[in-house]
């Protein structure tokens, strides 16, 4: 008796997963086909089902998905959001929604209403949409194994209260966030409480407020991503354990702008990327334990900024080429080290020949402690008395931090 | 006047202290450029020759041309011409020469070296410094008679404008940091012509840092078409004025 029933409950699951596989079905929406509505494609549906939708432009409010369906668009669609609604929430988890034209979002203050807004779910995939003037962009809120990517997302609002962020991560964690493009945002790629990361070969340009920020966000991976001509650069605040590799940073111009702001980061590395034109390549404001190797700046304002507050910062074989300062600092308290850095304002001599120069190198001038100290000295840069400052102070420091040095000034550049 | 003008150049050309300078300035500019791995540091170190060195020997130079061909300028002016044109001519030969010797000295390795907009704003500032100088040195020696004596004053002027002036500015900055001074900054440093030059390709060289607090407002100024023109006519001024004022001195002048 037991056998038989056992047999029974086999074959019971054998069919339901038969029935599982045969009515899985792809229903096509054509303004002129049977199924002319995306939300009535989504009523039909169930889960597991291909949506497939044919060229046009879909005006249809907010679409909601909350079955674990596939989402496809053929040819160019777009859904526009009339300026009024979120143009896509996604309720549902394992749903995949690939090349669609997502315009015009509702913009308001008391939602965040995002292009593509995923809510608590799981294993969401979103692929190759451009998204153009929605309030937000891609919305991750609560999500978890979620990837993004190769989307373009642009806004072309100026005033930053009505202009949300490029791609948004709230308390997710495990997200991919793969190729993509984002301009004209307020932020471009703004975490909050995301962890476990992996942001990879992306592009940030011309944003209003920061390429790229991140506030609690811990154990998170930034690799091989550009950001350009950002209001404020990159903005790193509160995390720990948080690896960016090889990431470009250039042309941050401005008053209060950055290539790279760390605000109180631990325990993170700082690797193999490129700062180049920027008024501050780092400000580092608070950082703890941070290894800043194998690194470029090239004609930044100031290379670094390291705020008196820092400790156990490493600067290791980082090159220090064309910067107009390579290290500013707002007080005499050093709690970290430089060390085999190659800086092209060395001007010692190497004996032994081993490339380490033989005589430390002080990269705080006297005169970058006079600017921090009075800004409008500025215009007094590079002037023959501001030099002939400089060149007394190298001969007998008295005001520029003593410990604040280079033991191991390398002669040659650090081939990275 | 194109007679006398073309005297004056030809006898400044000739002269060994002119062709040595020429060379000296060269040989200087190529070295540096060959000597750094990077031009932008060759840059840099042109700056101070341009700033520094190129006014020196244009102020120095002319008033010691100046004072050593007093018998000449009596000469002249016991000839049946204008006293202005003989000064005016006096000023151009100098001017024109010196002019030639930095372009020929400076302005070309600089071009040929970097040529980019850094590049061809020094040369520019720098011919329009040798020529302000030239213009300074012109009004000292119409007013100062005894040659040591002017001298002495054009390397006074020299060291202010160079040195001393900067020092000043620096007190200043300091004594009233409670003030905002960015915008009375812009009005006070066009009081010296070293500063405005060395400001303006500043704007072209270190970009990046004049971005910065204090900085863009600098950058905000000098960087718009409004700011060049300024800057562009403060300099001109510079020159026309110590000019202008030495001819009005020389035509009532006791020779």
């Amino acid at each position: 008796m037991a056998r038989t029933f056992g047999r029974v409950i086999i074959l019971f699951f054998l069919f339901s997963a038969f029935v599982k596989n045969t009515f899985a079905i792809t229903i096509v929406v054509d303004a002129k086909g049977a199924v002319s509505t995306i939300t009535r494609a989504f009523e039909i549906a169930n889960n597991g089902d291909t949506v497939i939708v044919k060229e046009g432009v879909y005006k249809e409010g907010n679409l909601t998905i909350n079955k674990s369906i596939t989402f496809l668009a053929k040819g160019k669609v777009t859904l526009d959001g009339q300026h009024k609604y979120e143009v896509l929430s996604i309720k549902a988890s394992n749903v995949w929604i690939e090349g669609f034209t997502l315009i015009n979002s509702g913009v308001s203050s008391i939602v965040d209403m995002g292009g593509i807004k995923v809510y608590e779910v799981k294993n969401v995939t979103i692929k190759n949409n451009v998204l153009i003037d929605c309030f937000f962009g891609i919305y991750i809120q609560h999500g978890k194994n979620c990837v993004i990517k190769g989307n373009t997302v642009t806004a072309h609002t100026k005033i930053e209260q009505d202009n949300g962020n490029g791609i948004h991560g709230w308390k997710s964690d495990s997200l991919l966030i793969l190729k993509n493009t984002v301009s004209g945002h307020r932020d471009g790629y703004y975490l909050e409480f995301v962890t476990n990361t992996t942001i990879l070969n992306n592009i940030s340009e011309n944003n209003l407020r920061y390429g790229l920020h991140f506030m609690f966000s811990h154990g998170n991976f930034y690799i091989n991503n550009s950001f350009i001509n950002n209001g404020a650069g990159v903005a790193v605040m509160y995390s720990r354990a948080v690896k960016m590799y090889n990431n470009h940073f250039s042309k941050n111009w401005g008053d209060a702008s950055y290539g790279l702001l760390l605000k109180e980061l631990n325990d993170s590395y700082i690797e193999g990327n490129e700062f180049e034109n920027n008024t501050v390549g780092i400000f580092a404001d608070g950082a703890t334990r941070v290894e800043v190797r194998k690194n470029i700046f090239r004609q930044n304002g100031w290379a670094v900024k390291m705020q008196a507050n820092c400790m156990d910062m490493h600067l290791e074989n980082n090159n220090f080429i064309a910067n107009s300062f390579d290290i500013g600092t707002n007080g005499s308290l050093v709690l970290n080290t430089l060390k085999k850095n190659y800086w092209d304002k060395y001007e010692g001599y190497d004996l032994n020949k081993d490339n380490i120069g033989d005589i430390p190198f002080r990269p705080v001038s006297l005169f970058s402690m006079i600017i921090e100290q009075s800004p409008p000295a500025m215009i007094l840069f590079r002037s023959f008395m501001a030099s002939l400052l400089d060149k007394t102070e190298k001969i007998l420091p008295s005001i520029t931090p003593e410990g604040l040095k280079d033991e191991m000034p390398l002669m040659k550049p650090n081939k990275l | 006047m194109k007679k006398i003008i073309k005297y004056v150049i030809i006898d400044i050309l000739r002269s060994r202290i002119v062709i040595g300078f020429t060379l000296f300035l060269l040989l200087l500019s190529t070295s540096v450029f060959l000597l750094e791995d990077n031009s932008a540091k060759g840059i840099l170190s042109l700056l101070n020759v341009v700033l520094i060195v190129v006014p020196l020997v244009g102020i120095l130079f002319s008033s010691i041309y100046v004072y050593n061909s007093a018998e000449f300028l009596e000469l002249l002016v016991s000839q049946p011409l204008r006293r202005r044109s003989i000064w005016l001519s006096i000023f151009l030969g100098l001017s024109v020469s010196l002019t030639l010797s930095f372009l020929v000295g400076a302005g070309l390795p600089i071009l040929f070296f970097e040529s980019s907009a850094t590049g061809l704003l020094m040369v520019i500032s720098g011919a329009l410094l040798i020529n302000i100088f030239v213009a300074i040195a012109l009004l000292i020696t119409s007013l100062v008679r005894d040659k040591a004596k002017g001298i002495g004053v054009v390397m006074l002027l020299w060291l202010y404008f160079s040195l001393l002036f900067d020092g000043i500015i620096l007190f200043l900055v300091f004594q009233f940091s409670e003030y905002p001074l960015e915008k009375a900054l812009i009005g006070v440093i066009a009081l010296n012509p070293i500063d405005l030059s060395r400001i303006l390709i500043l704007l072209k060289m270190d970009v990046s840092a004049l971005m910065g607090y204090t900085g863009a407002i600098f950058k905000d100024f000098f960087g718009t078409p409004f700011g060049i023109i300024f800057s562009a006519i403060s300099l001109f001024i510079w020159i026309v004025i110590p000019v202008w004022l030495s001819v009005r001195r020389f035509n009532k002048k006791d020779l």
